[in-house]
């Protein structure tokens, strides 16, 4: 297989870079595997259980750059308590124990401590990136470590995280010799920020391509950022409240139009509508746009903006848009790529701002579009399949249909034809979450045409336990299977175990599925963690052979090569 | 000083005293409760989880479990929040709290007798699920006994389903303190976004988290936080000395309570750690940043209204 030396072969690999790709050239043969990982600089771990870091660095000790995922997707949902694991801690110690180089770390869902934090900014001289998506467990303090001690940090990408705003000076704490940094984004902040540190920070930091705000950076901060940040090309502009008549918005608007590489811009928590035209002059550019968190933002202002926005590929929203304002999407941009409709009335008070109409219309009028996800009051049948039609080129579709296990509203018929006609057309389809009156037929279709599918999101659908095992059987690639609230229980939990070899993991909760049929599942599968999460009732934990009829609320599998974990909460139980 | 609570009486021009900690007339199984009863159990005096009071309802329970404990223990009261009502119970329990300055919340458990249903896990999780067909007669009972009282809005008093819509909570805590501030622009919807404040327990193991929209009193959320930590103290007890599982069942939160006392109290905006339920109901939603279930050997000192920050050994 070797026709070339070895350090020929590693240059090759140098240019694969996805993981999977990665984990496949490392199947080829042994000495590939040994190339390969020597060579692999990035690692990616889906699921922080399933390996422990000594594996890992045995593996890979040229590791520069690791991705980690903790707790499961409806850990973002409230369904799993915080403390249920997902500790960043062990990690960073065992990385600092054995002098790896580290420089990027990302992580999602995982507990991260101000412990943890100080002691990454301390033990990896060449740290330059850290992204938190979901996090929490931490401080500002523990910003204030990241800020003082990475002499070339370049990336502080703190995204949705839960963070303790101490209301100190970590801004402060970046040294005057920190001029590398490319990405600051701190708008999770709950707290004020110190502007005048801010000011300095972003003045000497030439190379910042990205920066968002928090909600505290009044307007004309704002602009006195973007005089001295032109070059920004991603922007976070905070709360965005203003005043039309003041100085401040003129000279925003004229630091507006000199930065002619911005291309993607969020923010606008709390921003008068009136005031977005200050960005007209640089609409043209945009690719992306996030305005899912700007609920002052509706109706003409918003249409405005979009109209001038003719190269979007991202766009992030609020129902408050509507069906028409869908339209105009629909017919301004035609690079559409993804799209996300949230809702903005979360006590599903019964806005019905947008409907099957609005993703029709999308899905006629962008012919790129491969990413959606879209909140809405109802839904139907052959709205979906003209849907499927227009876009058979999705990769992630999510319905959620508020009311969650509402019927096509036109013929009361559950949904099962139209999600058919969706995984039926879009045959690259990656990623579903299904919501409405669903029966079995439509687990039927997703096992028979869904090839590529990797994570299936239900709740509150299906009939019986032959729902799941369409699933199961017919999803070759199936990855991440999340269940809630749906009738599914031991038999289809047990009928191929050896599926969940895999996969990386089972969500179930509220389902049928008992705590016999988890232990027999435990039994026959020594390689998977099946956790059962009992918060509330420690009864549930009896021995008894009578008890074990008891359902599981929440049930969690995964594989692993590590077994069981030892950092488990007592409520968690691992069979 | 009196901390007398008068019902909510709409009717009644004039000044009005504020049930703050709406006791009178809910129960706990208000609309937005929908336990997923075991209807082979419907014992459910038997199976609530109280925080009773040293009276004859709790001697009821304890003969039923055989617990160990004495029949004189003096209950302590796991959120001893309120004054007084002026009926005999109260005033009894009153009398077995500790400090002057420490109200009791006994009467709240009373009128729950009987309706806190089955031990499913339940806590915020309130479900909306196709699976709970019928109520049981007692708790329709005493739900239209609730909406009667009037204390009970009817948009938080809707079911809520935890973790539906999927919308991530840091989204719902932005929205909601972003549409506050222009809710004279927003056509008179009541609902604004979530509120998810975490809510600690001195020796607890871990945290959690209360989403206070979905409430409309004190009283709902007392109960839920009930339900939500009386797991810890059962797990407190097994760790002190049961071996394992086996006593769990039959360990009641009343005897964890020897000699001590809970007592909770909310951070409010500018930092201070306050008693919960000085304040109406709203202004409590609007400025409670975190809750925390203090041992009520901490919080002496905290009078209503205090800022007592120091007397605050640990840092929460």
């Amino acid at each position: 297989m070797n026709y070339f030396p070895d350090e020929v072969i590693e240059h090759v690999f140098d240019f694969v870079t996805s993981h999977k790709d990665r984990n496949a050239i490392s199947l080829v043969c042994k000495s590939w595997y040994k190339i390969e990982r020597y060579s692999r600089q990035k690692v990616f771990i889906g699921n922080c259980y399933a390996i422990n870091p000594e594996r890992l660095l045995r593996r890979f000790p040229c590791l520069k750059s690791l991705t980690l995922k903790g707790k499961p997707h409806f850990a973002d949902f409230n369904l799993v308590p915080h403390e249920w694991g997902g500790f960043l801690l062990p990690w960073i110690e065992a990385l600092a124990r054995s002098r790896v180089g580290l420089e990027e770390l990302r992580l999602k869902r995982m507990v991260v401590t101000d412990e943890s934090l100080e002691l990454l900014s301390r033990s990896f001289v060449n740290f330059k990136s850290l992204v938190l998506v979901s996090c929490e467990g931490f401080t500002t303090d523990g910003l204030a470590s990241i800020a003082a001690n990475c002499r070339h940090l370049r990336d502080l990408d703190l995204q949705e995280n839960e963070i303790d705003d101490h209301r100190g000076q970590w801004l402060s704490c970046f040294p005057d010799t920190c001029t590398t940094l490319v990405t600051l984004n701190f708008a999770c902040l709950e707290g004020e920020t110190n502007l005048v540190a801010l000011e300095r920070l972003v003045a000497r930091s030439p190379n910042l391509k990205s920066l968002k705000l928090n909600r505290a950076v009044p307007l004309d901060a704002l602009a006195r950022l973007m005089v001295c940040a032109p070059q920004i090309v991603d922007l976070g502009v905070g709360s965005y409240e203003n005043d039309p008549d003041s100085e401040s918005y003129l000279k925003l608007k004229a630091a507006i139009k000199k930065c002619t590489s911005l291309r993607s811009l969020s923010g606008f928590l709390e921003a008068a509508p009136h005031c977005l035209s200050a960005f007209h002059p640089i609409c043209h550019n945009l690719t992306s746009l996030n305005l899912s968190y700007a609920a002052e933002i509706h109706g003409s202002h918003l249409i405005k903006l979009i109209q001038h926005c003719k190269k979007l590929q991202r766009l992030w929203i609020l129902d408050s848009i509507g069906d028409k304002g869908l339209e105009v999407v629909a017919s301004t941009c035609k690079e559409l790529q993804e799209l996300r409709v949230f809702p903005s009335d979360l006590l599903g008070g019964g806005n019905t701002a947008v409907t099957e109409e609005g993703l029709v219309a999308i899905s006629a009028g962008c012919p790129k579009l491969h990413s959606i996800l879209y909140f809405c009051q109802q839904m139907t049948n052959a709205a979906l399949v003209t849907v499927a039609k227009n876009c058979p080129n999705f990769i992630r579709f999510r319905l959620c249909i508020l009311d969650p296990t509402k019927p096509d509203h036109v013929t009361s018929q559950p949904l099962d034809e139209g999600f058919g006609a969706i995984v039926k057309a879009c045959k690259s389809l990656r990623r579903l979450s299904l919501s409405g009156l669903l029966t079995d037929q439509v687990f039927l279709y997703i096992g028979m045409y869904a090839n590529q599918l990797e994570m299936l999101s239900i709740a509150f659908a299906g009939d019986t336990d032959k729902g799941m095992l369409y699933v199961l059987n017919g999803c070759k690639k199936m990855k991440k299977l999340e269940i809630r609230d749906s009738p599914f229980g031991d038999t289809a939990l047990l009928a191929d175990v050896s599926k969940y070899k895999t996969m990386r993991s089972l969500w179930m909760s509220s389902c049928e599925v008992t705590l016999s049929g988890c232990k027999r599942l435990a039994q026959k599968a020594p390689w998977l963690n099946v956790e059962i999460i009992n918060e509330n009732d420690n009864n549930r934990m009896e021995e008894n052979g009578h008890e074990g009829r008891q359902k599981v609320d929440k049930l969690y599998l995964y594989r692993t090569v590590v077994g069981t974990r030892m950092d488990a909460p007592p409520f968690v139980w691992i069979l | 000083m009196s901390y007398r609570l008068l019902r909510v009486d709409k009717e009644e021009p004039g000044l009005k005293e504020r049930n703050y900690l709406g006791l009178s007339d809910c129960s706990s199984v208000d609309s937005s409760t929908i336990p997923n009863v075991d209807k082979s159990n419907l014992n459910f005096k038997a199976t609530e989880l109280r925080l009773g009071l040293p009276e004859s309802q709790s001697s009821e329970r304890e003969t039923d479990f055989g617990l160990l404990s004495p029949r004189t223990l003096d209950e302590k009261l796991l959120f001893p929040l309120l004054p007084c009502k002026d009926n005999a119970s109260a005033t009894t329990g009153h009398k077995n709290v500790v400090s002057g300055n420490k109200r009791g919340f006994a009467d709240t458990w009373d009128e729950f007798s009987g309706v806190k249903g089955s031990v499913r896990p339940g806590g915020i999780n309130m479900m909306l699920s196709p699976k709970v067909k019928d109520v049981p007669k007692s708790i329709q009972d005493e739900r239209s006994q609730a909406k009667g009282g009037g204390l009970n809005n009817a948009p938080a008093a809707k079911a809520q389903v935890v973790g539906w819509p999927p919308i991530r909570s840091y989204r719902k805590n932005t929205m909601a303190s972003s549409t506050s501030k222009n809710t004279d622009e927003v056509d008179g919807k009541p609902g604004l976004g979530a509120l998810f404040v975490k809510v600690s327990m001195d020796g607890a193991p871990y945290l959690r988290k209360v989403d206070l929209r979905t409430y409309t009193s004190y009283q709902q959320l007392s109960s839920a936080l009930e339900k939500m930590f009386s797991c810890f103290t059962l797990g407190q007890y097994g760790l002190h000395g049961a071996q394992g599982r086996e006593r769990m069942s039959e360990i009641k939160l009343k005897d964890l309570l020897h000699g001590s006392e809970f007592v909770l109290t909310y951070e409010d905006k500018d930092g201070d750690w306050m008693l919960v339920g000085d304040v109406p109901w709203e202004i409590f939603t609007e400025t409670c940043q975190k809750l925390k279930i203090m041992k009520g050997s901490d919080s002496i000192g905290l009078a209503p209204g205090a800022v007592e920050k120091s007397k605050n050994k640990e840092r929460v």
